[in-house]
């Protein structure tokens, strides 16, 4: 049982101001600039809720939306169970279990432009290994600054190599927590592989899945950097995703009204979707 | 076993396969990069990592984000263990709030941030600072750190705590010599976490900084673009971002699967 | 239900033994019969839990053979062997009701329904967790969870064995005599063969009507609780067994006598073979008396333990220990006093290396 302690408050404090200054004060700048208008030199105009009316309503924002959710349900119905299934081939002790863990975590170790830019020289249709092999081995027209298809295809996949070592190692750390006795008590219950999976491996995974899926969806909603080096959003709009059309709109336009007014949906967005899903999953242990 | 173990060998060459290409690029001349397709290196050279050692705004890129990784993990955890010792031991007035609250910090996008952030930063008068960048990170560091180790405290039994104090131990002296020496696992794991998530973020890092404090990423977009198509350099600068991940990653091995469950297992 | 035969067993985790030593199990011959309630009974590392899993399946041992009614499993995997295994944590299934937890053995086996409600409700009225058959089984207490767990062996009726691994641990105190008597309520209602692996000598002897006593992968004696408490095959048990255990004096032999010491000391009976080795006289606290003539020591500790007094004295620089009891315990020696202790003589054994090496007298022998 923990202890009533107000003056925790002071152990808390360091954080609270270092998060509140670096959270706050750029939050209230976005809400302030998503109610005013400017033609420069910093005279603004009081705007009300108009910019989020007209972000609410355009198709632009509904098609970069609309890409967004594609995105990350490709990414979470990929990375998950993928990511379980090769946790659970994965060799329980011995000599290739940190050889084996340092390799998949080698991915989420490289500056996400490095990551672009690498899939970007992996990809290149005639100089790139990928890029090569598809079109001069297996003769297939691959060009993804070309066609959509190709550059989905290439910006999951990138994904896909990048983030699902997070996948494997938190079923990975959920796997080896099982005690033997469940097994063999398994075995002498006459349970199958599936049995096996579904009422031992699989509760016992289910905290640190939670984790999973919350931190891939979350990432992967807020993705800019690597399909932006990698693809630009394009060609044409088709990988424009939310971060890249909100970056376009705030740094590109120097529209800054509409740019904070959709941040703050943005962010609405994400929160809402995660609390869904975090009150979904653990509805179960409350119970 | 034997043929289950197919799967993760199949898994690790697919990601060893693009890392493969970055190295192999980095060593062939960029005639040889531009005149076709080769597997390995025709022409070996070492030319590429040559320009990055000599070149002060490719090598001082390093440094710089060497610099402000190393201030933001050194902030980051330092403040983060008292604040998850608090979380992980006292109920006090909003702790649920506070804990979701920082939570939420990591849920915003980075996009979101960063033309306040540079207003923000320069209006206080450190833009273009390591310092700038290291304070900026620590939005969505510190509370992935407070996480982790509150995570890893919960597994330390509160008799510990009791003890120490029946002992004669002040809380400074407890806190110092036996708590976090009991949970260093923690400590390693949520420094390893705020280095990796510092180390790889580019977009505030980019925005943060313009000449002094540049990192090392930021300063390969500019090189990509303005010189052209210099694969090789690119490359080259590419393997040597590889290189303090896979060093800090090797310290952490045997902590690595916990860690990335937060000690939640 | 079925008579166990472990013949010429040895097990190594070494892939390649070559010393004894690097045996967990160092050859084991044992006849197990049907129905019987056994303990296995042993220090931690004594290797009761590997014999435990190469009876169940779970372990393949280096040599050697297991027989069920005379056939051989050795090769069988746990579940083609009907044994069922309670494990020293409770394996339950966190997600399943406690009905599910109980039919789970029998729908793997593809049971139909109407026998698996039959058996279910069966075993839970067995077990008294009738009330509890819809309740996740994730929020039961650790006694509970045991039960369950006990119960998914006994659900099965085909069940030839039915093993315990200390089965215990996790149990409160107060709770652990009510769930000893249940299982021992439960062997004799279902009349499985029962193997229960402790290190507790009181769990086994309560439990047990035949007891292996184990010491480094060895089987040291194999007997009643009654024939270990009396007479112990080897110092080991004679140490192990009791409360305190047996005292263990070296000793000379000469001319067929034991002296400890200068004092001669008279053994139950005749000595058999030719004893060469360390030699040692064994006797129980409980057989050791204070009187006015015998070996004379010096009490050293004085401990009362409610029923009786336990005095520990020091003669020649070894402790024995006498227990005294009733009326004995008005005439407590203080501490520092020098008193004499008498051995009864129909218990005084003698062990050479470790091993019982005297017998009882005669009949025939007493009598002159």
């Amino acid at each position: 049982m923990k202890t009533e302690n107000q003056k925790a408050w002071f152990f808390v404090l360091p954080v609270l101001v270092l998060v509140a200054f670096n959270a706050l004060i750029p939050m209230m700048t976005v809400v302030n600039y998503s109610v005013q208008e400017t033609f420069g030199d910093n005279v603004f105009f009081w705007q009300g809720l108009d910019w989020f009316e007209q972000i609410l309503r355009s198709d632009r924002f509904h098609a970069a939306l609309g890409r967004q959710f594609l995105f990350t349900f490709l990414i979470l119905i990929i990375e998950v169970p993928l990511g379980i299934i090769i946790a659970l081939s994965m060799p329980r002790k011995g000599f290739w279990v940190p050889v084996c863990l340092v390799t998949m975590a080698l991915p989420m170790l490289i500056p996400w432009n490095v990551v672009g830019a690498m899939w970007n020289i992996f990809t290149l249709p005639d100089i790139g290994l990928l890029g090569y092999f598809l079109n001069h081995v297996l003769g297939v027209t691959y060009d993804m600054t070309q066609n959509p298809l190709a550059a989905w295809v290439t910006i999951v996949t990138m994904d896909v190599w990048h983030w699902t070592s997070l996948v494997v190692l938190l079923s990975y750390a959920g796997l080896v927590s099982i005690p033997d006795a469940y097994y063999q008590a398994a075995k002498i219950d006459g349970a199958s592989n599936w049995a096996v999976f579904r009422f031992i491996q699989l509760p016992k995974m289910k905290t640190v899945l939670t984790i999973a899926i919350l931190l891939r969806f979350m990432d992967s909603f807020n993705i800019y950097t690597e399909p932006f080096v990698l693809t630009g959003g394009g060609p044409g709009n088709s990988t424009t995703l939310l971060s890249i059309d909100l970056v376009k709109i705030a740094l590109g336009q120097f529209d800054l009204g509409p740019a904070a007014a959709m941040s703050l949906i943005y962010f609405a967005i994400t929160l809402l979707v995660s609390w869904l899903f975090y009150t979904l999953m653990t509805k179960d242990d409350l119970n | 076993m034997q043929k289950r173990s197919i799967i993760p060998i199949v898994y690790i060459l697919f990601l060893m396969l693009p890392i493969y290409w970055l190295v192999a690029m980095s060593f062939k001349t960029t005639n040889e990069i531009l005149s076709g397709f080769s597997l390995f290196p025709q022409t070996f050279t070492l030319e590429n990592y040559a320009t990055i050692f000599t070149d002060p705004t490719w090598y001082w890129g390093y440094i710089n984000s060497i610099i402000y990784v190393s201030i933001n993990t050194v902030i980051s955890v330092a403040v983060a263990l008292p604040a998850a010792y608090a979380f992980s031991r006292y109920r006090f007035l909003g702790d649920k709030q506070l804990f979701f609250w920082l939570l939420t910090n990591r849920m915003a996008p980075a996009a979101v941030f960063a033309l306040p952030f540079f207003q923000l930063y320069s209006a206080v008068g450190i833009f273009d600072t390591h310092l700038a960048v290291a304070l900026a990170h620590c939005l969505f560091n510190i509370p992935l750190a407070v996480w982790i180790l509150e995570g890893f405290m919960g597994g330390i039994p509160k008799e510990l705590d009791e003890t120490a104090y029946v002992d004669g131990y002040s809380f400074p002296r407890f806190f110092g010599t036996i708590f976090i020496p009991s949970i260093k696992a923690g400590v390693g794991v949520a420094a390893f976490f705020c280095f990796m998530f510092s180390w790889v973020e580019l977009l505030l890092a980019k925005t943060l900084t313009a000449v002094a404090a540049k990192p090392i990423a930021a300063t390969m977009t500019k090189t990509a673009s303005s010189a052209g198509y210099e694969l090789g350099l690119l490359a080259a600068a590419g393997t040597l971002t590889i290189i303090p991940g896979a060093i800090v990653i090797w310290f952490v091995r045997n902590y690595i699967a916990k860690g990335f469950a937060m000690g939640r297992v | 239900m079925a008579k166990i035969t472990l013949s010429k067993l040895r097990h190594s985790y070494m892939p390649a033994p070559k010393s004894p030593s690097d045996y967990a199990l160092k050859e084991i011959d044992l006849d197990w019969s049907d129905g019987g309630a056994y303990a296995l009974l042993g220090p931690s590392g004594c290797g009761k839990s590997t014999l435990l899993n190469i009876i169940s399946g779970l372990l393949v041992p280096s040599e050697g053979q297991i027989l069920f009614d005379g056939q051989d499993v050795t090769a069988l995997p746990p579940d083609q062997r009907n044994i069922a295994q309670v494990f020293q944590f409770p394996v339950i299934y966190d997600t399943m009701t406690v009905y599910d937890n109980l039919a789970f053995p029998l729908r793997n086996r593809g049971r139909d329904e109407a026998t698996v409600r039959t058996r279910v409700m069966a075993i839970a009225e067995m077990l008294e967790v009738t009330e509890m058959l819809d309740q996740k089984a994730a929020g039961l207490s650790p006694d509970n969870k045991q039960k369950i767990s006990m119960g998914r062996g006994l659900v099965r009726e085909d069940v030839n064995v039915v093993m315990f691994d200390e089965p215990l641990t996790v149990i409160d105190p107060h709770l652990k005599w009510k769930l000893r008597s249940k299982l021992k309520e439960l062997h004799q209602r279902v009349k499985a063969t029962m193997i229960y692996v402790t290190h507790d000598q009181t769990e086994a002897l309560t439990f047990a009507d035949q007891v292996v006593v184990m010491q480094n992968g060895e089987v040291v004696q194999i007997g009643t609780p009654v024939e270990l408490f009396e007479r112990p095959a080897h110092t080991f048990v004679g140490h192990f067994i009791g409360s305190p255990g047996m005292n263990i004096l070296p000793c000379d032999l000469q001319g067929g006598c034991a002296r400890f010491g200068a004092h001669k000391i008279a053994l139950e009976g005749p000595i058999r073979g030719d004893a060469l080795g360390e030699t040692e006289i064994g006797i129980r606290p409980e057989f050791v008396t204070l009187s006015d003539k015998g070996l004379p020591a010096t009490v050293t500790k004085i401990s009362d333990v409610g029923r009786h007094t336990v005095v520990e004295c020091h003669a020649n620089g070894t402790r024995i220990n006498a227990i005294l009891e009733g009326a004995e315990q008005n005439n407590t020696p203080a501490k520092g006093a020098e008193v004499h202790l008498d051995f009864h003589r129909d218990q005084t054994r003698l062990y050479v290396d470790g091993w019982l090496a005297s017998d009882p007298q005669t009949s025939a022998e007493a009598a002159r």
